[in-house]
């Protein structure tokens, strides 16, 4: 393959990386355009997004950079998720008096980051994607510097994340020794027929890396932590693209690089998903905070999606795909509402603050009751279909024990919704709710109707989409 | 016409239209709240009117499904909708007792009034689209969802433990659904479909039909309710209002029971003849237990539920004997108390709304006071006993006779449930009804208005007409029961 063949490959992660650039020079002389800064990195995700759909498919680089059905796919949701971010987060931060010019490179360079992740081919471009996007991730946590808070958990985020990344390293390093190679498809080989127990410890250490990244549990720790601290807006970010991005990198390593292993990643799998969803509905219960419940809840959907790779087939990844994006929606909609809301200037957090929300704010009140509801899997909502599909998947490949375990560990979960929808719709109201922001508001609110009703029709196209995504793995 | 997507989703136009009405007035404006009550109440009826119109173009000598409507959708899933002899009654049922509800309400809500009628408005479309899917994931979606708005009415409208009451309702009956998701989605994946009427002809082997079966029961047997997971009903009865009650005891508990026909028995075969005698002895305790609970309660909501709880262990009963006279018997008794049980309700909350108490103790004499009431109050509580030429007669006697057929045991014991019945039943109209006046409060309580008579009426009609005509109903069933029968019993080698 040519160079510029090659580079026609990556128009999307170069887009990325020259606007980044161009609007970090921008803003370093004109730092009082934050606005116009920001309009111009939701384009330029959105011209990303366009190319990631439209450019040719091949592998470039070496196997070191795929774009194939499943990149392009990922890659325009974790786009235009990010495109949600930017006007999300940048009037939060000024109306708190915070006027960075970087919080749109931050996502763009995050988003560049999560592009590589989701194009990556072998474990050099794996370690550099996941890499790129922590480290923007890290400040964008600590951004609201004058919140202790925030410094705390972006500390926290980045101390625990550097571990992770210490065991992807680690676990990469003991792959390339063992194997002899660093691209997916030679190691691929290499572990077909049986794969060698140094590959395999190797293996473990990179899904623990990848587990970190994706808040699955026993790797969760700093997921409550972080989400209390960090900037909501930034929540709405975080929780959502960069798992994205995870999962669909996980699988591909899986799938591609040890398709050889199933049935020792299985195991691992279901465990690791058993577990999250445990913890996400029990820990869940305990949480005043609602983004430290919004955490736990999110630790055990994660849970759900790795019950859903863990069938270990093409329809699999197909409903963990579907559900990934299902589940974005939810949480960046959720988050959107929550920093939506104030109560004379102060941010709304607990549960108790909620209370009587519905006879003062219906629109968000409902937007959120639907959140809720569709997190919690109830139908006709969008969660409702992604675990459909992952829970189908998993029965199918004859996990029925672990299907039901989970299923059971969503009626726990439900309690700690229904007591949020509770407060919001039986409690009496304390009044003194601040004028919502429009632009969270509306994202809060288009993000709801696409949970329901629009969902009904978008999974239409969403549904085959994943699913010729997911036949790119090669899996049968 | 697809007339049961117009039915399913004529009380949506009623949402939208109060939801209008909400973004142009002010929410507690007497003037808006007025409108949205002769909103829903017109949608309602329309509704029936629309559902009137379906049983008379229904062919009953057809025991297939008809007014099929079929698209496809996505994952191989179709949105198929479709009634036959067993489901087109509950159809009508579901939105004969649905303006009743509304009307019900008129006076008894004053809070968050147009919520209510939307809640109410978005339950009628959830139900009568269990009864009408063909498709088993179209049919989970209305059955699921049925959840948020009941959970809703509880907890707003509800009494004075309306939380717990809606905690328990919501979680009891999600965590029989959720188990029945996981079965639905085994089948799916193994038979490749998700049409209900293929899934019926489709054998699964024998010993995944347990498990199936089970994981069905689970969810059914919390909706019935049976015995020992009924717990959660005389709690959410107690605490929610009173049309609340009316639709949970006429319409929500029937999605059990519907449940069982749908799909144990044609699907499940070999596992429902397997489980056959624990169905049973589950409805014998259920029958003499909770009609022994109902004569010591204090309470007259909960006195009914628990009673409603007995009544449908006839159901089961009839269900499971799996012959033509038992599946029609518990058809009837699940249409008969539907009427009978949500007219006690209304009963209940007549007074309720005059004295603010259901306490038995704090009643006496109302006969006094109330003779019209009362003559209302006698003829339901004769109907809820089973005394001939009233609706409840039918139902018990055929659920018996179809029982007696499987089992000699479970029939006897089942009969000493009416004795037991009447025993709670009168007991209660005697401490209510009769004697003299003893509570001060009660010397000026109002008789029956316009309003409460007009919602008896239809209600005391067809008791009646049920009673003494009963053959209406089984003109409409035969075919399709005998169908459920004969291939239940060729499954079975019966």
């Amino acid at each position: 393959m040519t160079f510029s063949a090659d580079l026609a490959l990556a128009h999307p992660q170069l887009i990325l990386a020259i606007g980044a650039l161009v609007l970090l020079v921008w803003g370093a002389f004109t730092p009082k355009a934050t606005a116009i800064i920001g309009a111009a990195g939701v384009l330029v995700l959105l011209a990303a997004a366009a190319a990631a759909a439209t450019g040719p498919l091949g592998r470039g680089f070496a196997g070191g950079l795929i774009a194939d059905d499943a990149s392009a796919f990922a890659q325009v949701a974790i786009y235009v998720a990010s495109a949600f971010a930017i006007p999300l987060g940048q009037r939060w931060f000024e109306r708190r008096g915070v006027h960075n010019f970087e919080f749109p490179v931050l996502i763009l360079l995050a988003a560049l980051g999560m592009g590589m992740m989701a194009a990556a081919g072998d474990l050099i471009s794996l370690y550099v994607g996941v890499e790129l996007h922590s480290l923007a991730l890290y400040v964008l946590a600590a951004m609201h510097r004058d919140n202790a808070k925030a410094s705390e958990a972006g500390l926290k985020y980045f101390v625990l994340g550097a571990l992770s990344s210490g065991l992807l390293l680690y676990g990469a390093s003991l792959v390339y020794g063992f194997a002899g190679s660093t691209v997916f498809s030679d190691i691929a080989v290499a572990v077909k027929g049986g794969a060698h127990t140094g590959v395999l410890f190797g293996l473990v250490f990179l899904m623990c890396g990848l587990g970190f990244k994706v808040s699955a549990a026993p790797f969760h720790m700093w997921t409550p932590d972080v989400y209390e601290g960090a900037p909501t807006p930034v929540v709405a970010f975080f929780a959502a693209a960069p798992k994205l991005a995870a999962m669909v990198l996980f699988a591909r390593l899986l799938a591609e690089g040890f398709g050889g292993a199933i049935a020792q990643w299985q195991q691992v799998l279901i465990a690791l998903g058993l577990m999250s969803i445990a913890v996400g509905a029990f820990a869940g219960l305990a949480q005043k905070n609602l983004k430290r419940l919004w955490a736990y809840s999110s630790i055990a959907n994660v849970g759900y999606a790795i019950l859903g790779l863990a069938a270990g087939n093409a329809e699999g990844v197909q409903s963990m795909l579907t559900f990934m994006v299902l589940y974005m929606v939810d949480v960046t909609g959720f988050f959107a509402c929550l920093a939506a809301l104030s109560r004379q200037g102060k941010s709304m957090e607990t549960i108790e603050d909620m209370a009587g929300l519905f006879k003062e704010q219906p629109g968000i009140a409902l937007a959120m009751t639907a959140f809720s509801l569709s997190a919690l899997g109830l139908p006709p909502f969008s969660g409702f279909w992604a675990k459909v599909f992952v829970f189908k998947a998993a029965l199918g490949a004859g996990f029925g024990i672990a299907a039901t375990l989970g299923l059971v560990g969503s009626v726990v979960a439900a309690f700690y919704y229904l007591r949020l929808i509770k407060v919001m719709w039986f409690d009496g109201s304390v009044g003194g709710t601040d004028k919502p922001p429009l632009e969270a508001k509306s994202i809060g609110l288009a993000l709801a109707l696409f949970s329901f009703p629009l969902v009904l029709i978008g999974l239409i196209w969403l549904y085959p989409a994943a699913g010729r995504a997911a036949h790119a793995f090669g899996l049968a | 016409m697809p007339l049961l997507s117009l039915i399913t989703y004529a009380p949506i136009v009623g949402v939208a239209a109060i939801l209008a009405l909400r973004l142009f007035g002010r929410a507690d404006d007497p003037k808006t709240v007025n409108s949205a009550k002769w909103i829903a109440l017109v949608t309602t009826l329309a509704t029936f009117a629309l559902s009137v119109l379906l049983v008379v173009q229904f062919n009953p000598a057809d025991n297939g499904f008809q007014f099929v409507e079929e698209a496809p959708w996505f994952a191989g899933f179709s949105y198929r909708m479709g009634v036959d002899g067993i489901s087109v009654l509950f159809v009508l049922l579901t939105t004969f007792l649905m303006p009743i509800c509304i009307a019900a309400s008129w006076n008894s809500i004053t809070k968050r009034v147009l919520e209510y009628m939307i809640a109410f408005l978005l339950l009628e479309t959830l139900v009568t689209g269990v009864f009408c899917a063909l498709d088993i994931v179209v049919f989970y979606i209305f059955f699921e969802f049925g959840l948020v708005p009941m959970f809703l009415i509880i907890g707003i409208w509800g009494g004075a433990r309306r939380v717990y009451a809606a905690f328990k309702f919501f979680l009891y009956t999600l965590l029989g659904s959720v188990l029945m998701l996981a079965a639905i989605l085994f089948m799916i994946s193994t038979a490749h479909t998700s049409s209900i009427p293929e899934l019926m002809s489709h054998h699964f082997a024998p010993a995944i039909q347990t498990w199936l079966f089970l994981a069905f029961f689970a969810s059914f047997a919390v909706k019935m309710p049976m015995w020992p997971v009924h717990t959660w009903l005389p709690d959410a009865h107690v605490e929610a209002p009173t049309a609340g009650s009316v639709f949970l005891a006429g319409i929500l508990l029937k999605m059990g029971g519907y449940g069982f026909m749908r799909f144990c028995l044609p699907m499940f075969p070999a596992a429902s003849h397997l489980f056959t005698p624990l169905v049973f002895a589950l409805s014998m305790i259920a029958v003499v237990y909770t009609s022994l609970v109902a004569f010591r309660q204090t309470d007259i909501k909960k006195l009914i539920a628990y009673s409603s709880v007995a009544h449908m262990g006839f159901v089961t009963m009839g269900i499971f004997s799996g012959n033509a006279t038992g599946e029609q018997g518990a058809i009837f008794q699940m249409l008969s108390h539907g009427v009978i049980s949500g007219a006690l309700f209304l009963c209940v909350g007549v007074v309720y709304d005059r004295m603010h108490t259901r306490e038995i103790a704090f009643y006496g004499g109302l006969v006094t006071r109330m003779p019209l009431y009362a003559a209302v109050f006698m003829l339901f509580t004769m109907g809820n006993v089973g005394l001939p030429g009233t609706s409840g007669f039918i139902g018990e006697i055929l659920t018996m006779t179809g029982t007696y057929g499987v089992s000699t045991w479970a029939a006897i014991v089942a009969a000493t449930g009416v004795i037991l019945s009447a025993v709670y039943a009168l007991s209660l109209y005697r401490a209510v009804i009769f004697g003299t006046i003893t509570n001060p409060k009660l010397s000026d309580i109002l008789d029956l208005d316009w309003r409460e008579i007009a919602i008896f009426a239809p209600l005391i009609a067809s008791t009646l007409y049920l009673g003494v005509y009963p053959a209406s109903v089984f003109n409409l069933t035969q075919a399709s029961v005998d169908h459920l029968v004969a291939a239940y019993q060729a499954a079975i080698g019966g």
